[in-house]
C-alpha cells in the first residue's frame, strides 16, 4: 500500500509529462502482480469500489477524537481526506506487524457489504500508516485526482513494454484488473493477449498540421479535401448488441451520449465528429455542445435541447470485414453509402470542399460556412487508415487564430526548468466608461514566448511587482503602465466562472507589445462581439 | 485589585487555587512587548527588543537579535550570533554550561539541551520554589547535529506550537532522506535542490544523507557556507561540501547531483543554473499536500526542528506541570488537549516570533 501511496504522492507534484512517466514505469517494474494492475485501474478509472460519503468519514473520525480539535485540524488542511488521514488515531497495540498491501486493501473494501463498509473501512485506517491512509481514503471516496489521464498510463504502460501506444489502446477494453496478461505480455513472458471482447476500440488516425513550403510540394489532384469540425472526435462503434463510442484515446464516453449509443444500429466501425443540433437543419455552436461535455450522465431535457449526432469521415469496419488498409477513396465510397442507411438526424457525411488548387481552399480555410469549423483537412486518396500521426497522408489546415492586444495583471512561478521564472500570465482586457476604466481578466497563458522573451517578461515582472501572493505576483497595470500581450486563441466561449464572462480557449502569447502603451490595449466589447456571432 | 476580590468572592476553593497559582508564576515570569520577563531577575527570555539583560535560547534570527547589553547563552549560540551579526552582536556575553545553575539577583538560571538546533537550550527558571521552563523552540525526534532534548520537571512549562495540531505528525527522517535518494537515482539527469534553512535544518540534511550512505559532494548555496562550517568544527562531520556556483563547473555538472540552499533561493534567478531541477523543500509544513502544491514543491520532505503533535503532548506529560503556557503557533489547539486533560493552559500571545519559520 505505502509503495501505491508514494506514487500518488509524487505523481500529484510532479508537473512534467516525462517525469510522471518514469515514476509510472519504475512503479510498474518494482511492483508485482496484482498491485501493479490495480493500481493501474484505479488511476484509469476502472476500479469498482463502493463509495463512501464523506459525512461518514467525518462520522467515523469523530467518534474516535475530540470533534473540537478535529474541526481545528480540518479548518488548517482544508481537505478532507487529506485531514482524516492525518489525525486518524494509531493505537500502539493495534498496529500490525506490515501495512495491507493494494491488494488486500481492495480484496476487503470491494468485499464490504453495504452496512460493514464503515466498519471495514476503519479496520484497514488503524492497520494503516498517514500515507497509506490517504490513499485508502482516496480510493474509497473516489477520484484520484492525480494528473495522470487514463491516455498517460496507457503511454507509461506502452514505454515500460517498449510497444506503440496504439497497441495498449487496441487491446485496452477486451482487459480487465488486475491486467496480469498485459503486464506478462510487456515483460516479454507471455504472447500479447488475445482480444475476443466486442466492440473493440480501433486506435485513431490522426493529421500533422500544413507547416511552411508543404503545400508547394504536394499536388492538389491527390488530395481531397473536407472541413475540419470542432467538436469531439469519436469511434461508433456497434457489435453484436454492444455499442460504444470512444474518445480519441479510447476512453468511453458512451455514458455521456445515450442519445447517440441508441441509434447505433449497425454492425460496423465508423470515424467521425460529435456534434450537436440536427444535422439536417442546423449544426450546434461550440458553447452548445460544451453543454454535453463532461457529463457522466445527461438528463433527458439536456438531450432534447442538444441532441448529439455524429458527422461522419470514415468507415473502418463494417459486419466483421476490415476495411483500413482499404485507400480513402474506396473507403469514403463505402462510407457514402453505409451513412444512407442510417438514421438522418442522427447521422450524416462530413462534406468534401471542392477545390483545385492550393489558392481557392487557402480563400475557403480564411472563410469557412460555420462558427464551429475550424480549418480543412487534407486527406490523401490513397492513403490507408493507420494508427497515430503518420507525416503526410493527412495535413489539418487550421483557421488562423483570434488575436487580442491584453494587458499583463499577474505572474505566476512555473514548474520544473520554470520554477525560478514568472512564466504562467494572466491579462485582463479595458472594461468601463471612459474616465473610469479597468482591467479585467480575460484568460491565461504560459507558453507561445521564446525562452529569450521569457527572461525578458521575467525581469519586467520581478520590476514591476506590487503585491505578492505566494508564488503570484501583481503586476502594476493601469492606464499609463503595463506590458501589452498579443495573445492568440481558437475561439470564445461564454463563461459564468469567470468575472469577463468569457474563457478563451487554447489561449496563448502571440507577441510582445513592447511598444504599445497600455491604455490602446482591446476592451472586452471586441471579445464580446466575437461571442455573438 | 478590587475587581480580583469580587471575582475571588465569587468562586468556590477549588476553582481559586489555579488563579492564585497563575498569579504567583506570573510574577516569575510574563509577557511584555519586549518579550518574556522576569521581574526579580530583571532578565527577558529571548527578547525581540534590545534589552539590558537577554537569555537566548537558541541562535535563529527571531529568538536571538543583536543590540542587547547583556547575553548569556550556550557557547554555541554565542558563536553562531557572532557569525550571524559579527563579534560585536552585544555589550557583554556569558557562556551557560547545560545543566549549571546560575543566580541572576536571586533567580536560579540553568540551561537544559532543546533538540531543536546546535547550540539550542531549555532555559529553567527557579525562585522561591517555583519553577518555570521556556522551552523555546524544542523537538524530540532525534538528530545527530545537537544534543537530545531532556525533559525538565517543572511546575510551568512554556511550550512552543509551531505544529500544535494533531494533523502535524512527521514522520521518521530516515525515511524522508531515503524518498530523497530514491528519487535522485529515477531522475540521474536532473539536480534535486532541497530547499532548507540555513541554520540547523540544512546541516541535519546533510547529516542525514551522509548517515545514509551518500558520500558524494553536496552543493550547497553560499548562505550556508559559514554555518555549516562552523557545524564542521564543532565535530559534526557534513562531508565534502562545495560551492554551487557556476564557476565549479557547467550547468550538466550538477546533474544528479543534490544542492542545499534556503528556501527562497530557489525562487530566485540563483537556481537558474541547474539542470531540469526538482524542488525539494525539508520542513514539517510539507506535511500538508496544499503547502507543496502552492510553493511548486515536487518532493515534499517532511522533516521538522520542531516538536510534532505527538511530541509536544508527551512532552507536556512528561514535564509534569500543573500548568502549560503556549507560546507562537497554533495555541487554541494544545490548550484545548490540555484542558481535556484537566491541565491548565493558556496562550501567552508572544508577538515577534515566526510561527512560520522551519
Amino acid at each position: 500500500m505505502n509503495r501505491f501511496a508514494e506514487l500518488l504522492d509524487r505523481l500529484v507534484l510532479t508537473p512534467s509529462r516525462n517525469g510522471k512517466l518514469t515514476l509510472l514505469t519504475d512503479y510498474f517494474r518494482s511492483v508485482e502482480d496484482p498491485d501493479r494492475g490495480l493500481a493501474l485501474a484505479a488511476i484509469t478509472g476502472d476500479l469498482h469500489i463502493a463509495a463512501v460519503k464523506p459525512a461518514m468519514l467525518r462520522m467515523l473520525v469523530t467518534e474516535r477524537m475530540d470533534p473540537v480539535l478535529f474541526g481545528y485540524s480540518y479548518d488548517y488542511v482544508g481537505d478532507l481526506a487529506e485531514t482524516v488521514s492525518l489525525v486518524w488515531p494509531q493505537t500502539p497495540g493495534n498496529i500490525p506487524n506490515r501495512e495491507p498491501t493494494l491488494g488486500e486493501v481492495v480484496a476487503k473494501l470491494q468485499a464490504a457489504s453495504r452496512s460493514d463498509g464503515p466498519k471495514v473501512l476503519a479496520g484497514l485506517l488503524d492497520s494503516a500508516g498517514i500515507s497509506a491512509r490517504f490513499a485508502i481514503i482516496k480510493l474509497v471516496t473516489g477520484g484520484l485526482r492525480i494528473g495522470v489521464s487514463a491516455r498517460l498510463a496507457k503511454q507509461a504502460l506502452a514505454d515500460f513494454g517498449k510497444v506503440e501506444v496504439a497497441e495498449i489502446e487496441e487491446l485496452w477494453h477486451g482487459l480487465s484488473p488486475p491486467y496480469t496478461a498485459l503486464f506478462a505480455w510487456l515483460e516479454g513472458k507471455a504472447e500479447k493477449p488475445r482480444n475476443t471482447a466486442l466492440a473493440l476500440f480501433r486506435p485513431v488516425m490522426l493529421s500533422n498540421p500544413v507547416g511552411d513550403g508543404d503545400l508547394e510540394k504536394l499536388d492538389p489532384a491527390d488530395y481531397a479535401a473536407e472541413w475540419k469540425w470542432d467538436g469531439i472526435r469519436v469511434q461508433a462503434v456497434a457489435e453484436g448488441g454492444i455499442r460504444r463510442l470512444y474518445s480519441r484515446t479510447g476512453d468511453d464516453v458512451s455514458g455521456a451520449f445515450p442519445d447517440l449509443a441508441e441509434a447505433m444500429h449497425f454492425s460496423a466501425t465508423l470515424d467521425g465528429e460529435l456534434l450537436v443540433g440536427d444535422p439536417r437543419e442546423a449544426t450546434g455552436t461550440f458553447s452548445d455542445l460544451q453543454q454535453r461535455l463532461n457529463r457522466k450522465t445527461v438528463a433527458p431535457k439536456m438531450q432534447q435541447q442538444y441532441p448529439a449526432f455524429m458527422r461522419c469521415y470514415d468507415l473502418l469496419q463494417v459486419g466483421g470485414e476490415e476495411l483500413r488498409a482499404l485507400p480513402f477513396r474506396e473507403r469514403r465510397g463505402r462510407l457514402e453509402s453505409f451513412v444512407a442507411t442510417l438514421d438522418p438526424s442522427r447521422f450524416d457525411l462530413s462534406p468534401f470542399v471542392d477545390f483545385t488548387d492550393w489558392q481557392t481552399l487557402e480563400e475557403l480555410r480564411r472563410a469557412p460556412p460555420h462558427p464551429i469549423i475550424e480549418g480543412v483537412m487534407l486527406k490523401r486518396w490513397d492513403s490507408a487508415y493507420v494508427a497515430g500521426r503518420p507525416k503526410g497522408p493527412w495535413f489539418k489546415w487550421k483557421r488562423d487564430p483570434h488575436t487580442v492586444d491584453a494587458v499583463l495583471m499577474y505572474a505566476q512561478r512555473g514548474h520544473g526548468k520554470r520554477s525560478s521564472f514568472y512564466s504562467d500570465y494572466t491579462f485582463g482586457v479595458w472594461t468601463g466608461a471612459e474616465g473610469e476604466e479597468e482591467l479585467v481578466p480575460v484568460g491565461k497563458a504560459y507558453f507561445g514566448f521564446t525562452d529569450e522573451e521569457l527572461k525578458q517578461i521575467d525581469k519586467y515582472v520581478r520590476d514591476n511587482t506590487i503585491e505578492r501572493f505566494g508564488p503570484v505576483r501583481s503586476v502594476r497595470a493601469d492606464r499609463d503602465n503595463g506590458l501589452v500581450l498579443e495573445v492568440a486563441f481558437e475561439g470564445l466561449n461564454r463563461s459564468t466562472r469567470h468575472k469577463s464572462g468569457v474563457a478563451m480557449r487554447f489561449p496563448r502569447i502571440s507577441r510582445l507589445r513592447w511598444d504599445k502603451p497600455a491604455n490602446e490595449a482591446d476592451r472586452i466589447e471586441t471579445l464580446q462581439a466575437l461571442l455573438d456571432r | 485589585m478590587r475587581e480580583s476580590a469580587v471575582t475571588y468572592n465569587r468562586l468556590p476553593a477549588a476553582e481559586l487555587y489555579p488563579i492564585l497559582e497563575t498569579m504567583r508564576t506570573s510574577v516569575l515570569l510574563h509577557p511584555r512587548p519586549e518579550g518574556l520577563y522576569c521581574p526579580p531577575g530583571d532578565f527577558f527570555i529571548d527578547p525581540v527588543r534590545p534589552v539590558n539583560r537577554a537569555l537566548i535560547t537558541h541562535g535563529h534570527s527571531d529568538h536571538a537579535r543583536s543590540g542587547h547589553r547583556s547575553v548569556l547563552a550556550t557557547q554555541q549560540t554565542l558563536d553562531i550570533m557572532g557569525l550571524r551579526y559579527g563579534e560585536d552582536f552585544a555589550g557583554t556575553t556569558q557562556a551557560a554550561r547545560l545543566g549549571e545553575t546560575i543566580a541572576l539577583d536571586g533567580v536560579s538560571v540553568s540551561f537544559h539541551p532543546a533538540g531543536h538546533v546546535l547550540g539550542s537550550a531549555q532555559i529553567a527558571v527557579e525562585h522561591q520554589g517555583t519553577r518555570i521552563v521556556a522551552s523555546g523552540d524544542y523537538k524530540r525526534q532525534r538528530d545527530a547535529t545537537c544534543a537530545p532534548f531532556e525533559p525538565i520537571p517543572c511546575d510551568v512549562f512554556i511550550t512552543e506550537a509551531t505544529f500544535g495540531l494533531p494533523v502535524f505528525r512527521h514522520p521518521p527522517d530516515t525515511e524522508e532522506i531515503a524518498r530523497l535518494l530514491k528519487s535522485a537515482a529515477q531522475f540521474p539527469e536532473r539536480s534535486h535542490l532541497v530547499g532548507a534553512y540555513a541554520l540547523g535544518k540544512a546541516q541535519r540534511v546533510m547529516r542525514l544523507l551522509r548517515d545514509a550512505g551518500y558520500d558524494r559532494p553536496l552543493y550547497i548555496h553560499g548562505a550556508l557556507a559559514k554555518l555549516s562550517e562552523y557545524y564542521q568544527s564543532q565535530g559534526i562531520d557534513l562531508g565534502t561540501l562545495e560551492p554551487a556556483t557556476v564557476e565549479s563547473g557547467g550547468k550538466d555538472d550538477f546533474a544528479g547531483a543534490i544542492v542545499v540552499g534556503p528556501p527562497s533561493a530557489f525562487a530566485d534567478r540563483w537556481a537558474r543554473r541547474f539542470p531540469d531541477p526538482i524542488s525539494c523543500f525539508a520542513s514539517g509544513w510539507m506535511r500538508i499536500r496544499q503547502r507543496a502544491k502552492q510553493g511548486g514543491v515536487e518532493l515534499p520532505l517532511i522533516i521538522s526542528d520542531h516538536a510534532d503533535w505527538d511530541e509536544l503532548t508527551a512532552t507536556i506529560k512528561e514535564t509534569g506541570a500543573e500548568e502549560v503556557w503556549v507560546t507562537h503557533g497554533r495555541e487554541e489547539a494544545l490548550v484545548r488537549w490540555c484542558e481535556l486533560k484537566g491541565i491548565a493552559a493558556r496562550p501567552l500571545h508572544l508577538v515577534g516570533y515566526e510561527d512560520e519559520g522551519d
